[in-house]
């Protein structure tokens, strides 16, 4: 009886186990199937569709009339972007990172903002090699930093530059002139040659209007002067470029915080965080008067979902205190993992090439890092409708040239994300300014170990 | 565990007389041993095997990598119990640890006594009672992210509505996302409203167990309807009592999707780390920073401290009215 009835318990376990496996077979023959039905090359009427995946608020990487364009020309491939976020630390990249290390989940082109380069340039094993499909010889579209970043740690190229950052200052007009400020922009430009004077005038702007405050918070011009004073410290913000943390050590942080606890303490800002739905009702409700504003900036302040078209024309650009900087720009990249990396890659031409660029800075002001795209006339003459026709060709193109790279490390997205929940954190009230740069290198220092 | 214990009997109980009987054919007695002996294992293995798969292998593994470094940058090395200790002197960790108590308290007791005196109301002889009923189920059908999306902008610093009415009454706007305790509180108002109505209906379902001779025979010894209340409905309660808190100790301190949306969908859980729970701080370790190792000990902490919590709430429970 005893002996039986264990046999029989082991042979039930056998046979539960035979069935688990069956299903585990018949899973896997199934998954491996499918890509060898769908991945045959030789499907020649079916279209090839690319899954472009992007980030950013408002217009983000502004490619809606460029793939309407080539969408209505071509019948091989459809491109379709996929927009996945506002938030590129916090939500795109991490998840970036889960699917392209798993393997699966990324799309066939996928956007990368200067933060996460360092990671990805790191991870050779992640990215098709762009140089199989012909794209070495772009080399001459880019200016050599930018084409450097888009190069693997063991010399492949991946990834091709879509915009540049450089430098301005967005202002409301009419708030202006509520507060009794001139609102012609070189006559505002002239208000601010330096960071002090920015201040001196939020203050005559806060004690004449009431229920708006002069900037959105403490995060969008703490990059700003990051950037700024990153470029007179090496071109090194958080990491050196041996990717050793240098928070406590580099001057730019130091001063760029130094500012943003100033202005916070000035009561200047509306202590919204820049990116969040607040933020972005902030301007619907006109919450804030000026706004740090790289070139893609002016795309997301016009998208629907932040200022959106009731404000058309009441923004202006004005030039920046303390001179130009560089703060963002992405790069696009074909994951390994993309079934169809060379109709990927040619959409990636397309996109990073002349036409795609200045379609894109016509549809939503993201600078060119395309040299051909940045003197395209289209672009040096270009005039900003939405920002009462502010001459952004001459405003950013011009100095498009001269912008410095700032190295950012393989860690550099999640420093960034700490320090600035910090720079956040002093102007909501919930760390006191006395302990703020304390908890700030602290917190660098665990997100980089 | 208590469907282990059942299937363990399931398997004793057809023990069967066939072996009296002479095995007429090796096919016939294949299937009657598949049908006898083998059929309740392959009956109740799916969940098993579900359960192997997504219960215990995770749980095994997550015990394995919290003893490595391990994380995206390439670094796997053993740390022993490296991550164990780095996380109990760890002020973040400690925070959130705080955090989660706070807002489990601060949201569940409140949460329990009032489902008690819900469903001590609808079981009384009212009007609509099916309707009432189930209205008060109903916030639990509604999607909890939808739940947190709409009261994070009733919360709204600057355009909430429920700053707008502390105005009217003349108080100072709250900025309820950046102070610890207000954040709190918003954040279990959110719980409160989707899982009262839940537990007041099985509140209900255990009241209506308790023999009415009970009440009948308090009412003629002249007791009050309060008095019969606490003398009576609640402790006859107690296996309710001790289910419906164990439910919410385990929800409270896996609390994860509420705070999590309350601040944009970012696991820092405030500027500060206001409102971060365990759960957020196991995601934010393991999937914002990468720290796969470190995340893992956390998840591991975490397990004990609802094994803990819970206990501690069952002893608590299992003491109302036990001395009567």
């Amino acid at each position: 009886m005893m002996h039986t009835s264990r046999r029989g318990r082991l042979l039930a376990l056998a046979a539960v186990a035979t069935l688990a496996l069956g299903v585990t077979a018949a899973c896997t023959t199934g998954d491996d199937e499918k890509p060898a039905g769908d991945g045959g090359s030789a499907a020649a009427a079916e279209p090839v569709t690319i899954k472009v995946q992007t980030f950013g608020g408002g217009k983000n990487f502004g490619y809606k009339e460029a793939i309407d364009k080539w969408n209505a020309s071509h019948k091989d491939i459809i491109i379709k972007e996929e927009h996945l976020t506002d938030q590129f630390e916090q939500v795109y990249w991490p998840q970036m990172i889960q699917w392209l290390q798993s393997g699966t989940g990324a799309g066939d082109v996928v956007g990368i903002d200067e933060g996460g380069m360092g990671l990805a340039k790191a991870h050779p094993e992640w990215w098709a090699d762009l140089g199989e499909y012909g794209l070495k010889d772009r080399q001459a579209n880019f200016a050599a930093w930018k084409w450097d970043g888009g190069m693997t740690s063991d010399g492949k190229l991946f990834g091709l530059g879509t915009d540049i950052g450089g430098m301005s200052l967005c202002y409301r007009r009419d708030l202006f002139e509520k507060a009794g400020l001139p609102a012609d922009r070189d006559e505002v430009s002239k208000l601010w040659p330096t960071w002090d004077d920015f201040v001196k005038v939020g203050k005559e702007f806060q004690a004449k209007v009431k229920d708006t405050k002069f900037v959105d918070g403490t995060n969008t011009l703490y990059n700003v002067v990051l950037v700024q004073e990153g470029a007179k410290n090496g071109n090194v913000t958080y990491f050196d470029k041996d990717n050793n943390l240098i928070v406590d050590k580099n001057p730019a942080v130091k001063a760029a915080y130094d500012f943003a606890a100033k202005i916070s303490q000035d009561g200047l800002t509306a202590k919204l965080r820049n990116f969040t739905d607040e933020w972005k009702t902030g301007m619907k409700k006109s919450q804030f008067a000026t706004l740090g504003c790289p070139a893609w900036m002016l795309g997301v302040v016009s998208g629907d979902d932040a200022a959106g078209p009731d404000f058309k024309g009441k923004w202006d650009v004005a030039a920046v205190p303390g001179g130009g900087g560089n703060w963002g720009g992405s790069w696009l990249a074909v994951p390994k993992q993309s079934k169809h990396p060379k109709e990927a890659a040619a959409v990636l031409d397309y996109l990073t090439g002349q036409e795609g660029e200045v379609s894109v800075f016509n549809y939503a002001g993201n600078m060119p890092s395309n040299t051909l795209a940045q003197q395209d006339a289209a672009v040096q003459s270009a005039t900003n409708e939405y920002f009462n026709n502010a001459p952004v060709g001459d405003i950013f193109a011009k100095s498009a040239s001269s912008l410095q790279p700032i190295f950012l490390g393989i860690k550099h997205a999640q420093v960034k994300n700490a320090i600035e929940s910090v720079v956040s954190a002093i102007d909501d009230g919930s760390v006191p300014y006395a302990q703020g740069w304390k908890k700030l290198v602290d917190d660098a220092v665990k997100a980089a170990g | 565990m208590s469907v282990n214990v059942d299937a363990g009997r399931a398997s004793q109980a057809p023990i069967p007389p066939p072996r009296s009987r002479p095995r007429r054919s090796s096919g016939l007695g294949f299937l009657s041993w598949l049908d006898l002996k083998a059929a309740p294992y392959l009956l109740v293995s799916p969940y098993f095997l579900l359960f192997l798969v997504f219960g215990i292998f995770p749980l095994g593994f997550t015990l394995w990598y919290s003893l490595f470094k391990y994380d995206l940058t390439g670094t796997e090395e053993w740390t022993g119990l490296g991550n164990y200790t780095a996380l109990l002197s760890d002020g973040a960790f400690w925070n959130a640890v705080v955090n989660t108590i706070g807002m489990f308290l601060i949201a569940t007791v409140p949460q329990i006594l009032l489902a008690l005196l819900l469903a001590n109301a609808l079981n009384k002889r009212i009007r609509g009672r099916l309707l009432v009923r189930m209205g008060v189920l109903l916030p639990l059908v509604t999607s909890v992210v939808a739940v947190a999306v709409v009261f994070t902008q009733l919360y709204g610093r600057d355009w909430g509505l429920i700053n707008w009415i502390l105005e009217l009454f003349g108080a100072d706007p709250i900025d309820w996302k950046a102070q610890r305790i207000p954040s709190w509180i918003a954040i279990s108002t959110m719980i409160d409203w989707r899982w009262t109505g839940y537990n007041s209906i099985i509140f209900l379902a255990g009241m209506q167990t308790i023999p009415k001779d009970l009440y009948e025979a308090a009412s003629i010894d002249g007791a009050s309807r309060r008095r019969q209340f606490w003398q009576i409905t609640v402790p006859m309660l107690r296996p309710t009592m001790i289910f419906v808190v164990l439910n919410s100790t385990i929800g409270g301190l896996t609390l994860f999707a509420e705070p999590t949306t309350f601040f944009g969908g970012n696991v820092h859980g405030g500027t500060n780390s206001q409102f971060q729970t365990v759960s957020m701080f196991i995601v934010e370790q393991g999937f914002r920073e990468f720290d796969y190792g470190y995340a893992s000990g956390a998840a591991w902490l975490l397990f004990l401290m609802i094994l803990v919590g819970s206990l501690v709430n069952f002893l608590l429970i299992r003491r109302i009215g036990g001395n009567k």
